[in-house]
């Protein structure tokens, strides 16, 4: 009742991600998950799994995968042409999948992290209620080419092979909504001004832990007692640079928290490139 | 004695409880109290309270609809005399190699503080480090009570790795590297347990509330200790407080 996807091609720092560890934060452990959860959650939508189950994401350019089994399959987030062997498929629907069928993609056009999801979830190492990869948490932090990852096959497809789809993630092109950091208000007037009105840059310091925005604001506080930090908490580092912390984040930090993103803003900024812009507004 | 505390939503699911701006034993009691008050109000499994050393996040599972409603609710929580049953603490002995073989930075930290490494020793291990809270990395404990003859800045450029179990110090602080990491505190000692294990049940024995001791051990005793936590045979040992 098992089938085995085979990784052809491993693509860029793909891992396999699910909602995250909730609960062991205070053991000094990130939370870690999907990069934009929002896709990452339609993609187990579109399956009708449960809303933890574990998907692959991928960053710029999808793996190559292989499927010992039928299955279902669905693709979110960032935008590619998709083919399942020669075939065009399309994105954010649900799509069959028959044994020996070879998944694989162009390169990345929109956006940068997708989500393959398949019915029932993968099978995978769980640690810490979370199979979300995570160097010294999991066995494994990124996949590599041969790997092999367990699912659960289907025996039998129903009848009526539904239809449904959901539309593409659609990019945020307001602002980032985001609430009073801890030290917000130690800020001067000016320096709030700079940090409400400026539109930042998305720097080329981009991973899982963290986003570096280019333009600098100046800064004469001082270093906070290291305190609780959280994805999407937005710290100004002593030389005025902004960093905005994501899914893999320490849990404390010692620098001032000025912004904190909202769940919507962290999976908007998650999928934005090198160059892009953001800009921030108080809820 | 209770603090003017201060509560601020912090994200859509949490909010941030602050005590005064200290590094502090009597904030650290007070805030672990509450903490545990807290813990025990709301169902462990829809709420995650990260402590540090001045300040509670309180992480709800799902969007706090009425802020001011749950702030009422936590400062409920906070004047209400608690029987603190389940709040007992450890003092844990943790062995440490002292050898400049295994410790790479324990000659050059001599030097600089003008001190032997016998004395580096009895001074490391005299002191009862106090908990303060588990943050960095997974496993790594902030620890109170560094004796000030010991102090010294981080390196300015710091290592691209640190072995897991370096014993170190930085600034007015030592503390024990759970896993390879970068970082910038000098190494003086190894210490050969697991503090952060996610295969084993007990994961993170080390608390909070809790105090530390490290006790000197010779190369020898720290490969015999290595072997017996390699096959996990290893009890690490520890008093109640």
């Amino acid at each position: 009742m098992i089938g085995k996807i085979k990784i052809l091609k491993p693509g860029i720092l793909s891992s396999i991600q699910d909602k995250g560890r909730f609960g062991f934060s205070k053991f000094g452990v990130p939370r870690s998950g999907a990069m934009d959860q929002k896709s990452y959650a339609l993609a187990n939508f579109l399956l009708g799994n449960d809303q933890d189950d574990a998907c692959i994401e991928w960053v710029f350019q999808s793996p190559v995968l292989e499927f010992s089994e039928p299955t279902i399959i669905s693709l979110t987030g960032a935008e590619a042409n998709f083919y399942l062997n020669d075939k065009k498929i399309k994105m954010n629907r649900r799509i069959r999948v028959d044994k020996k069928d070879v998944l694989s993609s162009g390169f990345c056009k929109k956006n940068m992290y997708g989500y393959v999801g398949i019915k029932n979830g993968l099978i995978t190492q769980e640690a810490l209620s979370s199979k979300s990869y995570y160097k010294s948490i999991t066995d494994q932090y990124v996949l590599h080419k041969n790997d092999e990852i367990t699912y659960h096959k289907i025996a039998v497809f129903e009848n009526h092979f539904s239809n449904i789809s959901v539309p593409n993630f659609i990019e945020n092109k307001g602002k980032l909504k985001v609430y009073k950091g801890a030290e917000f208000d130690q800020l001067s007037e000016t320096q709030k001004q700079v940090l409400l009105n400026t539109n930042f840059t998305i720097s080329n310091t981009i991973n899982r832990m963290a986003i570096q925005l280019e333009e600098k604001l100046d800064n004469d506080l001082p270093s906070i007692l290291t305190s609780a930090v959280l994805p999407g908490t937005i710290q100004l580092t002593p030389s005025g640079k902004l960093i905005v912390l994501m899914r893999d984040c320490q849990t404390t930090g010692g620098y001032p928290r000025v912004l904190q993103l909202t769940e919507d803003a962290i999976n908007n900024i998650a999928q934005k490139r090198m160059k892009d812009k953001c800009s921030f507004e108080l809820l | 004695m209770k603090y003017e505390l201060q509560y601020k939503r912090y994200a859509e699911k949490a909010i941030l409880v602050e005590w005064p701006s200290e590094i502090d034993e009597n904030i650290l009691q007070d805030l672990l109290f509450y903490k545990k008050s807290i813990e025990i109000f709301y169902d462990k499994l829809i709420v995650e309270v990260i402590s540090s050393y001045n300040s509670l996040l309180i992480c709800y599972v799902s969007t706090i609809e009425d802020v001011y409603d749950k702030i009422l609710e936590l400062k409920s929580m906070y004047n209400k005399d608690f029987q603190h049953v389940g709040l007992k603490n450890r003092l844990w002995k943790i062995p440490v190699c002292y050898t400049t073989t295994l410790a790479k930075d324990l000659e050059v930290f001599a030097k600089s503080k003008s001190l032997t490494i016998d004395e580096i020793i009895s001074l490391h291990t005299a002191s009862l480090y106090k908990v303060y809270f588990i943050g960095f990395l997974p496993g790594f404990f902030y620890l109170g009570g560094l004796d000030e003859r010991l102090h010294l800045p981080r390196k300015l450029t710091p290592s691209l790795s640190v072995k897991k179990g370096s014993v170190a110090i930085g600034g007015n602080q030592t503390g024990v590297y759970p896993m390879d990491s970068p970082g910038g505190w000098h190494v003086i000692g190894m210490c050969p347990l697991d503090l952060f294990d996610p295969k084993s049940e007990n994961f993170c024995f080390v608390r909070p509330g809790d105090k530390i001791q490290f006790m000197s051990i010779s190369e020898k005793e720290y490969n015999d200790i290595g072997s017996l936590v390699f096959n996990g045979d290893y009890i690490p040992q520890s008093a109640l407080l």
